[in-house]
């Protein structure tokens, strides 16, 4: 008993460093009582704590603590994901005029880590109540991180609509728990699998449990038809939130949706094919969510005059991509998603880096506002001109290499129609990508016109997102074989 | 095969990144130093050139190479991506030069060189245009040059980026529209580029290394199996697919309504290189992929592509005659000369073929001048109505003895370059039956041709001259450095072809016997 404690502990070891960092950071807090850099410096060494556990389990496969969590390789990658996320978004929380000047002290580090020990679990969780209960403590930090900036109306709006908002859809998904539960006799999702395929059970109630399911899943990564609250909160929240919400909470929530969709509807036969079980045809569920989500976040995307809003649509178009890499039921599909997120992290924190630059000088989130950075600020304008292409996925930058591997599996499994579907959205998602930069390069400002400068520590910053972007663009090699070795699932092969 | 390296780097690739490295300095001197960018950038296109006389020397004409590795030229192969998965990923970094191409990268080195002359025009923010002019250099010769379709796939896109800058910063009165209209509607063309890329990769097998391979030439070598094998209707659907990619940069009607807005918007030297360089790479693609990977698809599809060129040369004709802007006037009569080239592709003779290829250049050489000469009246005059001249011929007789020059070649008088390259289209195209009739409508374009240019010529420059253009000043020594190489090309082409035609014949040959199906391949049609 003592020793099986000790193993499921020592297994937990990565979830324990980031929870401990979130305790210290709070005591921290306590005791200065002001904000300081000493509370993020811990939230980092606490981080890089985490990781060095991280990369001790590669390779582990494990199940534990009753069954409720695993461990196995794509779970190492998407908390990867996390820690670099996380890190990067701390030095954002620094660069930020917003939060330096905001009445809280340091809360927003603890906050943010109880968001990443969210993350954690959620991207480990194989049991229906883990699931939800992971996805609450995620919920609930993202909720009051909205609402940051205290004095801000549009933040208290925005954290007030998130969280009527998130409370619905986990409403909705407790419910679609309770269903399947009901029906199965089991909140494990191997037990479930073992279960329908025995049974052969093709139930309505079955897909009717599925949809409500991903309600609650479907809000955290911001897929239509639960995307509503993604624009207001990211047009509220401040900047390094939204930031953070779209990468940490997107990927957070799209590792639940491989886990539970995989682990729950689908059977591997004998020389490795997936298929779906008894008949429950989730995957078109999936596609009709992912070209809902493609299109509405690239069409609505065209006419946004504030750059966060703009950034969220985008946000919800990228959802819509990924979620192309689960229709295929392969292993293929899961690999692609992997190096998608990849991907995504730097492209799309870099770009909210520039908005948070461009904000600090101009108090502005309104792109006619931005016209003539390109030439005031040189530096950033080509940045933005860098990031704008890779999220639109042009060649020589990372993006197009995540839609080329979400692409490429499409085609091989003759799914060609939804690989030109989603490369016309490409085409339509340049437009406004590119509107961006037109109003920086091609417009001239009336209001002024005097140079912006930034300090050194800002350029460093965002060379640390430019260089993968560019680099990663051309010389893929390692993320792919990151994402390759990632692949794997406890229970598949 | 004796190796072509300069400190290690073979010779493709110093012309390939010479321009970058060309950038990258630009980029790193302050912009007060404007005279020394603009030198930098003539310095470096003018090492293109001399590069590009280099490969002439070695080359050699009589190896053909569109499908084998042996006989191509100048290759560099390095292995660049190289995972097991997705059952094993391997892109090369495969750049070489057969018949087709080398004289495609004359072409861009001499018009880049020309084009970086007339840069000198450019008032504002001289850093950021002569940066991206050298990375579109890059872009353009990295297209011609690469023979494994990730890289061509790549030089394609990364071309359309300094593309948008330069026509949307230092472009005319509507410029943001033609910049965006010309990157969507390129970027939608080459999404189809992109699925036919990606199936021809899937369904490819590398003989070596038994794995999918996007080596071009391996896809030549086993194109009778490739998606389907011969007859099945995803080979033709392929085809198609890479046909609208392709026919959107040619321009072929119906896709070529960006061509009017993104070259009268652009500045003077970005138009002459849209038109002397970035539309021949439409038909090279076909030419280059097309063709070889899918001959039995290009001989079904040889009568829609046919009657599309001669819509092309009467449409492209007729829009022309309707223009009164000077430069809208020559955009539509690229469209018209691009006609001929998807013409004499069509024909799938050798001469045809010839033709065409020979065709491409001069329109390449041809247009430049066209737009050059445009540019140097629009820097005067601040208008390109063709209403508003007239008399200019006495005014500026220098000016004029060059424009008279390129009009003619543009007509196809004998002498002139255009006319052997129009008369190998027509004949090619006669000498195949089943588009002869075609062939025969197509002529009308010739009149059409003659029509309004001569009509232009008689608008701007013959007649009396309006009050305001009296003080007009005639053609200076660099805008006549622009534009003289290309003429004496233009001359030189037109009374002695062979050296140009001589290069090329033996792979044309080669290709025409892969697409007939003397090659030995089944055709079904």
């Amino acid at each position: 008993m003592q020793a099986q404690l000790l193993n499921n502990l020592s297994n937990f070891y990565p979830e324990i460093a980031v929870f401990t960092t979130l305790l210290v950071c709070l005591i921290l807090d306590v005791i200065l009582n002001r904000k300081s850099i000493i509370v993020s410096f811990a939230a980092a060494i606490g981080l890089l704590i985490s990781l060095y556990f991280l990369i001790n389990q590669s390779g582990v496969k494990t199940r534990f603590f009753s069954d409720l969590l695993v461990i196995d390789g794509m779970g190492l990658f998407f908390k990867y994901i996390f820690v670099a996320s996380t890190l990067l978004v701390i030095l954002f929380f620094g660069v930020s005029k917003e939060i330096k000047n905001s009445v809280h002290k340091n809360e927003h580090i603890t906050l943010m880590l109880g968001l990443t020990g969210g993350a954690f679990l959620m991207a480990s969780a194989v049991n229906l109540l883990m699931m939800y209960l992971s996805l609450e403590l995620a919920s609930l930090s993202s909720y009051v991180l909205a609402g940051y900036s205290k004095r801000d109306k549009r933040s208290s709006e925005a954290s007030m609509k998130y969280i009527i908002y998130g409370a619905a859809s986990s409403g909705i998904m407790l419910f679609g728990i309770t269903i399947l539960y009901g029906f199965t006799g089991s909140l494990d999702l191997l037990k479930i699998n073992q279960f329908i395929s025995s049974a052969n059970a093709n139930n309505p109630a079955i897909i009717i449990s599925i949809i409500m399911i991903l309600a609650g899943i479907g809000y955290k990564i911001s897929s239509v038809p639960f995307q509503f609250w993604t624009p207001d909160v990211y047009e509220g929240a401040p900047i390094p939130v939204g930031a953070f919400l779209s990468v940490t909470s997107s990927a957070a929530g799209m590792a639940m949706l491989i886990r539970f969709l995989l682990y729950t509807f689908v059977k591997v036969d004998a020389n490795g094919t997936w298929a779906v079980i008894a008949s429950i045809k989730w995957n078109e569920i999936i596609i009709v969510a992912s070209i809902a989500s493609m299109l509405l976040g690239n069409m609505v995307a065209l006419w946004q005059s504030s750059i966060k809003r703009l950034l969220a649509y985008s946000s919800i178009a990228h959802t819509g991509y990924m979620l192309l890499g689960l229709t295929v039921l392969n292993q293929m599909g899961i690999t692609a998603i992997l190096i998608y997120f990849g991907a995504y992290l730097f492209m799309n924190l870099g770009a909210f880096y520039v908005v948070i630059l461009i904000s600090n000088k101009l108090k502005t989130d309104n792109i006619e506002d931005m016209a003539g950075i390109g030439f005031r600020a040189p530096v950033i304008g080509v940045a933005m001109a860098i990031f704008m292409f890779s999220l639109s996925g042009i060649p020589a930058t990372v993006g197009f290499i995540g839609k080329f591997y979400i692409f490429s599996t499409l085609i091989k499994a003759d799914m060609a129609w939804l690989a030109l579907v989603a490369m016309i959205n490409s085409v339509i998602s340049l437009f406004f990508y590119v509107k961006v930069l037109k109003v920086m390069f091609f417009a001239k400002n009336r209001k002024s016109e005097y140079k912006i400068t930034y300090s050194f520590s800002n350029y460093l910053i965002l060379a640390l997102f430019v260089i993968p972007v560019l680099f990663f663009g051309l010389y893929f090699t390692p993320l792919l074989k990151l994402a390759e070795s990632s692949a794997t699932m406890f229970g598949f092969k | 095969m004796p190796e072509y390296k300069i400190l290690g780097l073979g010779i493709l690739s110093w012309m390939i990144f010479l321009p970058i490295l060309g950038m990258v300095i630009t980029l790193l001197i302050p912009k007060s130093m404007t005279k020394s960018i603009k030198y930098i950038s003539v310095f470096f296109t003018f090492l293109l050139v001399v590069l590009s006389v280099v490969l002439y020397i070695n080359y050699d004409a009589a190896k053909a190479g569109i499908n084998s590795f042996e006989t191509l030229q100048f290759v560099e192969r390095v292995s660049w991506i190289d995972v097991n998965l997705f059952g094993g990923i391997h892109i090369e970094y495969f750049v070489g030069l057969d018949g087709i191409s080398i004289t495609m990268i004359f072409l861009t080195a001499i018009v880049s060189f020309m084009g970086a002359i007339a840069s000198f025009s450019v008032t504002k923010n001289e850093k950021g245009y002569y940066a991206l002019y050298l990375f579109l250099v890059t872009g353009m010769l990295g297209v011609f040059c690469a023979l494994d379709l990730f890289l061509f796939f790549i030089f394609w896109e990364v071309m359309l980026l300094p593309m948008y800058f330069l026509i949307g910063i230092w472009g005319g009165p509507r410029r943001e529209y033609a910049a965006i209209k010309f990157f969507l509607y390129t970027l939608f063309g080459s999404v189809f580029i992109l699925i036919t890329i990606i199936a021809l990769y899937f369904s490819s097998v590398d003989p070596q290394t038994k794995m999918h391979t996007f080596n071009l030439i391996s896809l030549v070598k086993q194109s009778g199996s490739l998606l389907g094998g011969v007859g099945s209707n995803i080979r033709l659907l392929a085809f198609a697919a890479l046909f609208i990619g392709f026919a959107i940069k040619v321009p072929v009607f119906p896709f070529h309504t960006w061509l009017p807005d993104a070259h009268v918007e652009a500045p003077t030297a970005i138009s002459v290189i849209l038109a002397g360089v970035l539309l021949k790479m439409g038909t090279y693609g076909i030419l280059r992929i097309s063709y070889p990977l899918f001959p039995d698809a290009t001989m079904y599809f040889m009568y829609p592509m046919a009657i599309l060129g001669m819509i092309n040369i009467i449409y492209g004709a007729l829009c022309a005659m309707a223009q009164t802007d000077f430069k809208k006037l020559i955009a539509y009569s690229s469209v018209s000369h691009m006609g001929y080239v998807l013409l004499g592709m069509a024909s799938n003779t050798s001469i045809g073929i010839n033709g065409a290829i020979f065709q491409m250049f001069n329109h390449g050489t041809i247009t430049a001048v066209l737009f050059l000469m445009v540019g140097v009246i629009y820097d005067r005059a601040h208008t390109r109505g063709l209403n508003e001249f007239g008399g200019i011929a006495n005014k500026m007789p220098k000016y004029f003895s060059v424009v008279i020059i390129a009009f003619f070649a543009a007509l196809g008088l004998p002498g002139l370059s255009g006319f052997i390259s129009e008369a190998f289209v027509f004949l090619g195209s006669f000498s195949n039956p089943v588009i002869r009739v075609i062939a025969i409508i197509s002529t009308l374009g010739i009149v059409l041709n003659a029509a309004y240019l001569l009509w232009t010529l008689q608008r701007v420059f013959f007649g009396s001259l309006p009050e305001k253009w009296n003080s007009i000043t005639d053609i200076n020594g660099r805008e006549l450095l622009s534009a003289v190489p290309l003429v004496i090309i233009i001359i030189f082409l037109g009374i002695y072809p062979s050296p140009f035609l001589h290069l090329i014949s033996s792979s044309v040959n080669l290709l025409v016997n892969i697409v007939t199906g003397a090659g030995g391949m089944v055709i079904g049609n």
